[in-house]
């Protein structure tokens, strides 16, 4: 393998990362409530502008995870007005919450990109040298996804929001409180949200409008896995990123995004294709 | 024994109105059930007999009425609707979740089956399985009375009969009261000591079972025509 093509994997990867995380955020919300979370690109946003005004106070660390907490409560906030809808309805508003966000970004943080500094240095693959940050994109993304795994299977909160997401009518037969859930799974997403735009802004400037981006790819990496299933969603998203960073090194950068996309519908076909035509509903 | 007030009643529902948008689907439904007691509720399809289990279970909100419950009331809903991608004692101990039961043991000694099959996926279950499992997550919050939305649907005889038997100990051992939702009538009223009949929204008879066996009317619409032996 050149040390060309390892570095394109690598920043592929780190860009991937953070398509999975607003994907696995998308995941996380629709699960539970049925809802497509249209203000899924707004969370990182908002996380990545916080960061950039906490890190002028804050330490590392401290400042990344005060702007995640926000983009949390932001989520929850989302949820609150998205959750008192019907899902159908909650997709427009959350559309419109997106839109409003961009006011607010811009009324707060300005129309210019911003960025701040991530982990300092290089690393050298031969004659390629990868930002150090892309290691801890991916360092960060993979013990979160296999947290969340754990969370959801082995938690009893985590098992409430899958009875939830399996069965929302036996979940009220049962006396759980569906609303409530909903809720934990909008302030999850926006976290998840964030941490996206945290990570990825010190290797990518962002602006307010950056969420468009970050959703139309955060969702195709979601809908791979039909919108329920993180570990598929974590998958498409590191695909995304890795076809989009080889498009961009030996191609032309201006069609990266088109081509992951048209190959992110290739491969929807072809599982289409693979399907039975006729699917029982689960029990 | 019927229309008397409910002094002792674990389920005491009185002029029950329940709305879908303009539709009523209960009207001025009243019945009660007392401690330790075996109660049928039979009806044609859409009379409104999961309506009155989801108003009683907290779902659906009385338009009018009132719906008093009386100790803790587990709802085993029509369909059997388990969490298909969770694990059987998953299940099961969401079902103690409200009143953070966590224990399934006592569950295990009263449905043993449910402790072979307590690390598969309740998706992957045969129908029977399911309904046990649904009877068991209920039976986790240790519940005063049970309701049950069509215990027999599309199940073989002979596993609605292993779920009736169990039925039965849980009532005549703990003192379970039973509200029991069925469409097949006979089976309903074997069990149960009364019952109560619903249509279109309207509990249109009431009585003992052997009454409601002995009536025309309900015989001829719910039994087959055939007036049955009464034990």
């Amino acid at each position: 393998m050149s040390s060309e093509l390892a570095g394109y994997l690598l920043t592929g990867l780190g860009t991937g990362c953070g398509y999975a995380l607003v994907g696995s955020g998308l995941v996380a919300v629709y699960r539970v409530t049925r809802v497509v979370n249209f203000a899924q690109g707004a969370f990182a946003v908002v996380g990545a502008m916080c960061a950039s005004s906490f890190l002028t106070a804050l330490p590392h660390g401290i400042g990344e995870l005060a702007a995640v907490a926000v983009a949390a409560v932001v989520g929850l906030l989302v949820g609150l007005v998205a959750t008192g809808t019907t899902p159908q309805s909650a997709l427009i508003v959350t559309l419109g919450l997106a839109v409003f966000a961009y006011a607010v970004e811009v009324l707060v943080w300005g129309d210019q990109p911003r960025s701040f500094a991530g982990l300092p240095g290089a690393v050298s693959i031969g004659d390629t040298r990868v930002q150090s940050h892309y290691l801890l994109i991916i360092g960060v993304t993979l013990p979160v996804f296999a947290g969340m795994a754990l969370f959801f299977t082995r938690t009893d909160t985590g098992k409430a929001l899958t009875a939830c997401a399996s069965n929302p009518y036996a979940a009220r037969v049962i006396g759980l409180d569906v609303r409530r859930m909903g809720l934990l799974a909008f302030t999850i997403g926006g976290a998840l949200g964030g941490l996206a735009g945290v990570l990825v802004t010190p290797v990518q400037q962002i602006t307010f409008d950056a969420d468009v981006t970050l959703i139309v790819n955060g969702f195709a990496a979601a809908i791979l896995g039909g919108l329920t299933r993180p570990a598929v969603t974590l998958a498409g998203g590191l695909l995304l990123g890795v076809t989009q960073a080889l498009v961009a090194g030996y191609g032309n950068a201006a069609h990266q995004t088109e081509i992951a996309l048209g190959l992110m519908i290739a491969v929807m076909i072809w599982r289409a294709a693979r399907r039975p035509a006729a699917q029982e509903e689960p029990a | 024994m019927t229309r008397r007030p409910a002094a002792a009643a674990v389920i005491d529902v009185r002029d029950l109105v329940v709305r879908y948008g303009p539709a009523t689907a209960l009207d001025r439904v009243s019945l009660h059930v007392d401690a330790g007691e075996m109660v049928a509720l039979i009806g044609p399809n859409g009379a409104g007999k999961s309506t009155l289990v989801n108003t009683l279970s907290g779902i659906l909100k009385p338009a009018e009425g009132s719906v008093s419950v009386r100790g803790r009331l587990a709802h085993v809903p029509e369909g059997r609707q388990v969490f298909g991608d969770l694990t059987v004692e998953d299940n099961l101990r969401l079902g103690g979740r409200r009143y953070r039961e966590r224990d399934t043991t006592p569950v295990h000694a009263i449905l043993p089956r449910l402790a072979d099959l307590r690390h598969r996926r309740a998706g992957t279950l045969s129908g029977g399985e399911q309904q046990m499992v649904a009877v068991g997550r209920a039976l986790m919050s240790r519940p005063d009375v049970l309701a049950v939305d069509e215990l027999s649907l599309g199940l073989a005889p002979l596993v609605v009969a292993d779920l009736v038997r169990h039925l039965q100990e849980l009532n005549a051992q703990r003192g379970l009261a039973v509200l029991l939702i069925e469409q097949n009538a006979r089976l309903a009223l074997d069990l149960c000591t009364r019952a109560y009949v619903l249509e279109a929204g309207r509990i249109v008879a009431e009585g003992s079972s052997s009454e409601l066996i002995a009536d025309e009317r309900v015989s001829a619409a719910y039994l087959g025509g055939v007036v049955a032996d009464v034990e």
